[in-house]
């Protein structure tokens, strides 16, 4: 089954590390990111520039209606997914803990629900 | 007095929660039932004793209500399957008033019907956390990280097929009963694992888990004083338990075993720990865990300045592995070759592992790997083992140290 490893966290708490800090949270992913290769089971992931990056748009009243800034202000934020495709739920959650982002953020797993499935 | 009333009704389920489960579901094997009853007993006592002070015998009291309720919740599901024989069980139990204001302990026979063959093996720990030590769905399930409506699921599924399939609570007769320990055992051990996992300590209810999980220890050994693997498994948790202290220094970093600041060990718990490998190994045959307790033993004598003695470590995991032909046996065995023999013996035994598919995800095998193979000089490969065991680490600390390891072997001036 796939599911998507969704992980919300607290950019400008990344911001404020140490560049060292900030060099082996990032290769922390990276080694997590080649674990989940090598188990086989990431089908895709990637990491999302900060959430005062985004933009919404949105139609009301048949007008567009655009802002700078993400849907909700929170204050941690959608900062990356990976899409893994495991045996359960069991094995998704083991994968997620051991995701980076479960120690310093949330590691939110939500399964893939495919178009035409009911 | 309302107070005093609610410190008493905690205490109570606190000491009695499981002996009140036990004794309730021992008849009728509705351990559902019994925790509803005893809830709502527990509830009842809330309202009663800050008005009518705490009873004498508080778990009498308490048993007495309960019984009350299992035989009115009994009545009302009366055309259910198997209602006669419920009814007939539970007017035994009312009838059997109790002279003593003293429960009778069937704890043992609620722990074996928990780890009973046909409970499913992943179950059964966390069974025996809701029925003998009254844990609630979410803390269990957040302890063996399973979603939360996933393990109620579970928890209900098993404690229907106590009732259905008719799981004795009895205690087994004695040569099924060294069969059917080790499954009790395994699941007291997991439970301990699982509390143990947060080594930071931050999570109270978890730190609770390992605590716990001794106090079933110490059960099994007390209400078992002639099983050696009761004994061992005790020794085994106390062993591990004395060094929860020193596995992080000041600023929170991750301290591995041979760094450890001895000082930091609990020296009465080696103690205890110690006197229970020795009654055990005087008990009958032999047995995975007082074979790891004996490893920890030999661990243990570094705090009186002594060295550890891996020559022995490594001939307990000879024995391990003949024993159990468990995989993460073999690991510790190939650890243990690497300081008797070198790094390239160890080396060549995890090598002789490395298509187990059970340690392909298993962060200890990389991370020794990574040890060994930096300490022979092939850092290409030592970065490479290190980066797998970082990505499998769950515990943040210990990825940090990992981490800082490989680095170290880059660099060694840094």
């Amino acid at each position: 089954m796939e599911y998507m490893l969704l992980v919300y966290s607290d950019s400008q708490a990344f911001e404020a590390l140490s560049e060292s800090q900030k060099s082996e949270g990032l290769a922390a992913y990276g080694a997590y990111h080649t674990a989940l290769e090598k188990a086989g089971v990431l089908r895709h992931s990637n990491r999302l520039r900060p959430a005062d990056m985004a933009t919404t748009v949105r139609l009301q009243s048949g007008k567009t209606q655009v802002h700078n800034g993400p849907f909700a202000e929170t204050r941690e934020q959608l900062g990356g997914y990976f899409l893994i495709d495991v045996a359960d739920l069991d094995a998704a959650l083991s994968w997620a803990a051991r995701c980076p982002g479960a120690s310093h953020g949330t590691v939110e797993v939500r399964p893939i629900w495919a178009m035409g499935a009911r | 007095m309302s107070a005093e009333a609610a410190r008493a009704a905690e205490a109570a389920a606190r000491r009695s929660y499981g002996k009140l489960i036990a004794f309730l579901a021992a008849r009728t094997r509705d351990v559902a039932g019994a925790e509803d009853a005893l809830s709502e007993a527990f509830a009842a006592a809330l309202t009663d004793w800050p008005r009518h002070g705490v009873p004498r015998a508080p778990d009498a009291w308490l048993l007495t209500v309960a019984r009350r309720k299992m035989i009115d919740a009994a009545r009302q599901r009366r055309l259910g399957e198997g209602a006669a024989e419920h009814l007939q069980w539970l007017a035994e139990l009312a009838a059997d008033e109790l002279d003593e204001p003293v429960v009778p302990d069937e704890r043992l026979g609620l722990l074996f019907a928990c780890a009973h063959p046909a409970i499913e093996p992943g179950v059964r720990a966390p069974l025996m956390l809701q029925a003998v030590l009254g844990f609630d769905a979410a803390t269990i399930a957040s302890a063996f990280l399973v979603a939360p409506a996933t393990m109620a699921q579970r928890l209900v599924r098993a404690k229907a097929k106590i009732r259905q399939a008719g799981i004795s609570l009895e205690v087994p007769a004695h040569a099924a009963l060294r069969e059917r320990l080790d499954a009790v055992l395994e699941a007291v051990y997991a439970a301990y694992g699982e509390g143990w996992a947060d080594p930071e300590g931050t999570d109270a209810r978890r730190r609770n888990l390992a605590d716990e999980a001794i106090w079933l220890g110490r059960l099994l050994a007390s209400l078992l004083p002639d099983e050696g693997e009761a004994l061992g498994l005790l020794s085994l948790m106390l062993h591990t338990h004395a060094r929860r202290a020193a596995r992080r220094n000041e600023q929170g970093d991750y301290v591995p075993l041979a760094e450890q600041d001895t000082a930091l060990w609990d020296a009465a718990l080696i103690d205890e720990a110690e006197a229970l490998l020795t009654r055990a190994n005087r008990c009958d045959g032999i047995g995975r865990y007082r074979l790891e307790a004996a490893v920890q033993s030999a661990h243990a004598v570094r705090r009186r300045g002594g060295r550890t003695d891996w020559a022995a470590i490594e001939q307990l995991y000879d024995a391990l592995c003949v024993l159990t032909a468990s995989p993460v046996a073999a690991l510790n065995r190939a650890v243990a070759l690497a300081e008797t023999q070198g790094a390239a013996a160890g080396l060549a035994a995890l090598d002789a592992l490395a298509s187990d598919t059970r340690l392909a995800d298993y962060q200890p095998y990389w991370a020794a790997r990574a040890e060994l193979l930096a300490r022979s000089g092939a850092h290409d490969s030592a970065l490479q083992a290190y980066a797998q065991a970082i990505g499998l680490e769950r515990d943040a600390a210990v990825r940090q140290f990992l981490q800082r390891r490989a680095a170290a072997m880059v660099n060694p001036g840094s």
